[in-house]
């Protein structure tokens, strides 16, 4: 029996160079932030990024790390904008390729599927289509004859996803109400990576929720790190919801230029211990 | 007793539910949840409603069903019996609206949330939207980043981005409007009381089609009820439209 538990560094040392990464979770929810502050800390660079975009967003541009990005949105949810995404955006740092939310669940059902691409509605009319002149449309063969957006697949390289709890071999369960699409991103990628609060015997699966929670089974997973108050500061509900207060204290350093540098010493230069220790600072320093 | 003008923009919204029976209502922000419980709660009691999050949910917060994002975007929105109330950074005299960048696309002046849901959305459902601050910053000539898509490029883009396009009606703090004129352009349904003509044209880079106005009307006695002791009674709803 593979027992496929590892670390966060040992995942990000798989990344390459113009890889095409995954990231699960939504906007400023379940967030596998542990794997992303790991790839800060490698050499990496030129990746294409695809997310239902967050601070993970954020924090890959901060770094350097991101040639592309592949999103509907970049929102901090309680905070509407990232400012690194918007300032990555301005400067044309980054290339992107925008999507609408179904779209960009479709490109990656597509992928899962094995299929070229799916049709959709979803992107007729709007800048998506002008945004990227490379989409196509594709006709029906049938009777109505409708001509619909023809959404590639949108393969990974890796998918990296957080959820609550997992056993060693990769059986990985959400506890929260939203699976969000980590199933997909995993299913549309050649290695999977997830993270959990909790790495826990198998009969503990059940014991903490229905089996409708086992989100992923271990097919789907390649490694398993245990990253307890890994999607920080994003939530991961019923665990720990998102910590508003260091967020805002992100979202304020990462609009100041002259703040950034201390934000990113202090919290990003260190490993997850250093992190977590500097967060428990932060909150003590707060209270 | 007399309505703020955020009680009657919040009957407003409600207004917009009107006919929708048993469908999903999404109504994104603080007046278009408000009105969505008044209209619930009054004259369109089978409303389902979704929280933001993955519930639906009855006006007291009950939970009645499961509706994670997944499902929202794979089976809610292409099944299309929904009606979503979005915001708008700008939008435009045939109903395109910009919430993804300022700006050119390439390379945006200021970047904003992304296209999110809306070109989906516009061309699957009923699409509303519900503009706070009504100013020619926000009605403008041509949008920059057609998110949520209008008449104009629905015909262009052919029938099957039209077949079920229905960008409905537009709520403001002055007014409502709508695009049933012979070219969809936005026409003028009410002004709000005590809001002129001159102040919205003033607040609009386009012209708009006065010729049906008429005066938005006054919450019921029981409306204002239920919006200042049951849906809002924090009065949120001032901060967002203030008197």
């Amino acid at each position: 029996m593979a027992d496929k538990r590892t670390t966060a560094d040992a995942v990000a040392a798989e990344l390459r160079d113009g890889m095409t990464i995954g990231i699960g979770g939504w906007g400023s929810r379940r967030k596998p932030m542990a794997l992303v502050r790991a790839i800060l800390r490698t050499p990496v660079k030129d990746l294409t990024v695809v997310s239902y975009g967050g601070p993970d967003v954020g924090l890959l541009c901060a770094a350097g790390k991101v040639k592309r990005v592949v999103f509907g949105f970049v929102t901090l949810d309680s905070i509407p904008f990232d400012p690194w995404f918007g300032r990555a955006r301005e400067t044309g740092a980054i290339a992107v390729t925008e999507y609408d939310e179904g779209m960009f669940g479709a490109a990656l059902s597509a992928a899962a599927q094995r299929l070229p691409f799916l049709p959709m509605r979803a992107g007729l009319g709007s800048e998506v289509m002008r945004a990227n002149p490379d989409l196509r449309t594709v006709r029906s063969p049938y009777a109505d004859g409708e001509e619909l957006v023809a959404v590639p697949a949108q393969h990974l390289d890796v998918a990296l996803v957080h959820l609550n709890r997992a056993d060693a071999r990769g059986n990985a369960q959400y506890l929260g109400p939203d699976p969000y699409f980590d199933d997909l991103f995993c299913l549309a990628a050649s290695k999977r990576f997830v993270s959990v609060e909790k790495v826990v015997e198998t009969p503990d699966l059940l014991a903490g929720g229905p089996v409708q929670s086992l989100l992923l089974n271990r097919g789907a997973v390649d490694g398993v790190v245990e990253a307890p108050r890994g999607a920080h500061f994003t939530t991961a509900v019923p665990d720990y919801g998102r910590d508003e207060r260091f967020q805002r204290h992100y979202a304020a350093c990462a609009k100041d230029p002259d703040a950034w540098p201390g934000f990113a010493d202090r919290f990003l230069s260190g490993d997850e211990r250093s992190y977590l220790s500097e967060v428990d600072k932060f909150e003590a320093e707060a209270a | 007793m007399s309505a703020t003008r955020a009680e009657i923009a919040v009957v407003a919204v409600a207004e917009l539910f009107r006919g929708d029976g048993e469908i999903v209502v999404s109504p994104m922000g603080l007046v278009p949840q408000l009105g969505a419980k008044l209209a619930r709660l009054t004259f369109e009691p089978d409303l389902l409603m979704s929280d933001g999050e993955a519930y639906l949910v009855t006006t007291d917060g009950v939970v009645e069903g499961w509706q994670p994002f997944r499902k929202m975007l794979d089976t809610i929105v292409p099944h299309g019996r929904r009606h979503v109330v979005m915001g708008a950074n700008q939008i435009d005299r045939y109903g395109n609206q910009n919430i993804s960048a300022i700006g050119d696309h390439a390379r945006p002046k200021k970047q904003l949330l992304g296209v999110r849901g809306a070109p989906g959305n516009t061309v699957n459902h009923r699409t509303s939207y519900w503009v706070p601050r009504h100013s020619s910053r926000v009605f403008v000539d041509t949008v920059d980043v057609v998110s949520g898509v209008g008449y104009d490029n629905a015909a262009k883009a052919g029938p099957s981005a039209e077949k079920f396009h229905d960008v409905h009606r537009v709520v403001t703090n002055l007014g409502v409007f709508d695009f049933a004129t012979p070219d969809h352009s936005m026409r003028a349904v009410s002004l709000h009381p005590g809001v002129t003509r001159d102040e919205v044209a003033a607040a609009t880079t386009f012209e708009i089609d006065f010729g049906s106005v008429v005066t938005s009307r006054e919450p019921a006695d029981e409306e204002l009820r239920l919006i200042r002791e049951v849906v809002d009674p924090k009065s949120l709803r001032d901060k967002e439209v203030p008197a």
